[in-house]
């Protein structure tokens, strides 16, 4: 696949100076970390921090802004950041009103925020957290990984940003943030497989005239592979999963 | 002069980087395909940030631990940063390793591993590999053995892990989204579980 890319190694580093250049009116970058947070500084209100691996652009630096993220931290491609990056992170936009942090759930993820909030819990911040796992692809299980955080996210982003904008407590926020995940369900499909710029090829095989549902957002494999059909079949196909979830029926107010 | 602990953390870190496409190639087939590129660039960090002339074992350990942690990302970042760390804290002060010290290694990274990943034997990860080696060198220890023959005897259970590891459904970690699927692939993470073992033996052996 082509990349236009300088060093490999640099391209997350390149990718923010790029994003900060690009909007310095909305975010700047902290110094030494891979991690962009409003431009204006914490406000005196619950801060919201996202992250994770990167290659998943605009996430989640992209949704660092007012009624948004406060901050956003991002690691090598569909890599989750270390704790260091994050507990940095947690400490630059931390206004006083604590903070919440919205992870989707992968093992690496959950572990490397988790350790980060246990952190900055130790320094006196009050953190919590919540997980995002709408990927209805992949059966939802107590023994197992379980659900991956997808797309979904960007709504918990916005809904939950509104939240901590109006003045909301970091408890309520945090209710707000869980009521959108209980209520947010994802299906991904995908045309061809993606290169992780240091492996340098790409994740797996797909033939030219096959798609794969259900697929993860790093390439892990979906529930299925079939031939491409017209995309009115595959939406039908994409929508049948999540609406056998039974969360939501025909004639739902989606104003809540 | 390099001490003792900073050259077996060497030859840890050449097995690693010198099997960083292999460790990759089995990520790509049931996970993301980072994992060898990953521990590479943590042990790269580690063999920079750990001073050569440190005596102190549990310093030493500790230190690799924390630039794990800060390097690798993912979940082994965590995973290894914490086994790391928590066989320094047991090794503090320490400039000699004994053979008892070394069944403590193996406990101690064990219970760091399951408390941070909540993962138990059977799951396809590296405790696959781990938890049996430690067994072994337990065994051995208790038998009579020595460190090396101990050791030895453990690498080859982690080596049969590794093997099992092909045999059983993935139910943590990345790789548990294939679910039945990852039967057939070896874990990568139960993978370089077994390289660190093997390194270690080897640095004991020729020294």
């Amino acid at each position: 696949m082509k990349k236009l890319i300088n060093q490999v190694d640099d391209i997350v580093s390149e990718m923010l100076d790029g994003m900060t250049a690009a909007y310095p009116q909305y975010v700047k970058r902290i110094e030494g970390f891979e991690i962009l947070v409003r431009a204006k500084g914490p406000s005196p209100k619950v801060a919201l921090v996202s992250g994770g691996g990167s290659g998943h652009e605009p996430s989640h630096g992209g949704y660092v802004g007012r009624g948004m993220l406060d901050g956003a931290v991002a690691g090598a491609v569909f890599t989750s950041p270390t704790p260091d990056q994050v507990y940095e992170a947690i400490k630059a936009v931390n206004g006083g009103k604590g903070v919440l942090l919205v992870i989707k759930n992968y093992t690496g993820d959950v572990m490397n925020f988790e350790m980060a909030a246990d952190m900055a819990r130790d320094e006196g911040i009050e953190v919590e957290q919540v997980i995002v796992a709408d990927d209805v692809a992949v059966e939802n299980s107590t023994w197992t990984t379980g659900r991956r955080g997808i797309a979904g996210t960007v709504l918990v982003h916005k809904i939950a940003g509104a939240a901590t904008e109006s003045g909301m407590n970091l408890a309520d926020v945090k209710r707000v943030a869980e009521k959108v995940i209980a209520n947010v369900r994802s299906m991904g499909m995908a045309v061809n497989a993606c290169t992780v710029p240091a492996a340098g090829k790409p994740g797996f095989d797909l033939a030219d005239d096959e798609i794969e549902i259900g697929i993860g957002i790093h390439g892990e494999p979906g529930t299925h592979r079939e031939k491409i059909s017209n995309v009115n079949d595959i939406a039908d196909k994409l929508l049948a999963k999540i609406f056998a979830e039974g969360i939501y029926s025909s004639g739902d107010d989606v104003f809540w | 002069m390099p001490s003792s602990i900073y050259n077996c953390l060497s030859e840890i870190g050449e097995r690693i980087i010198a099997n960083k496409d292999y460790l990759t190639e089995l990520d790509r087939e049931i996970g993301d395909s980072d994992h060898g590129i990953n521990m590479a660039r943590g042990f790269k960090a580690v063999l920079e940030k750990v001073n050569p002339e440190e005596q102190d074992i549990g310093a030493a350990l500790k230190k690799a631990g924390m630039t794990l942690l800060s390097t690798v990302g993912g979940a082994s970042g965590p995973l290894y940063g914490t086994a790391y760390m928590e066989s320094g804290k047991i090794l503090s002060g320490k400039t000699e390793l004994t053979a008892e010290d070394m069944k403590k290694i193996f406990e101690a990274s064990i219970a760091g591993i399951q408390k941070r990943g909540k993962a138990i034997r059977g799951e396809k990860t590296m405790l696959d590999a781990l938890i049996p080696a430690s067994e072994t060198y337990a065994k051995k220890l208790s038998e009579g053995s020595d460190m090396i023959q101990a050791l030895e005897a453990a690498c080859e259970s982690a080596r049969e892990g590794v093997e099992y590891t092909k045999t059983i459904t993935a139910t943590k970690g990345r790789a548990s989204y294939l679910g039945e699927r990852s039967i057939g692939h070896q874990d990568p993470g139960a993978t370089s579980a077994m390289l660190t073992l093997e390194a270690i033996l080897d640095y004991l052996k020729g020294k």
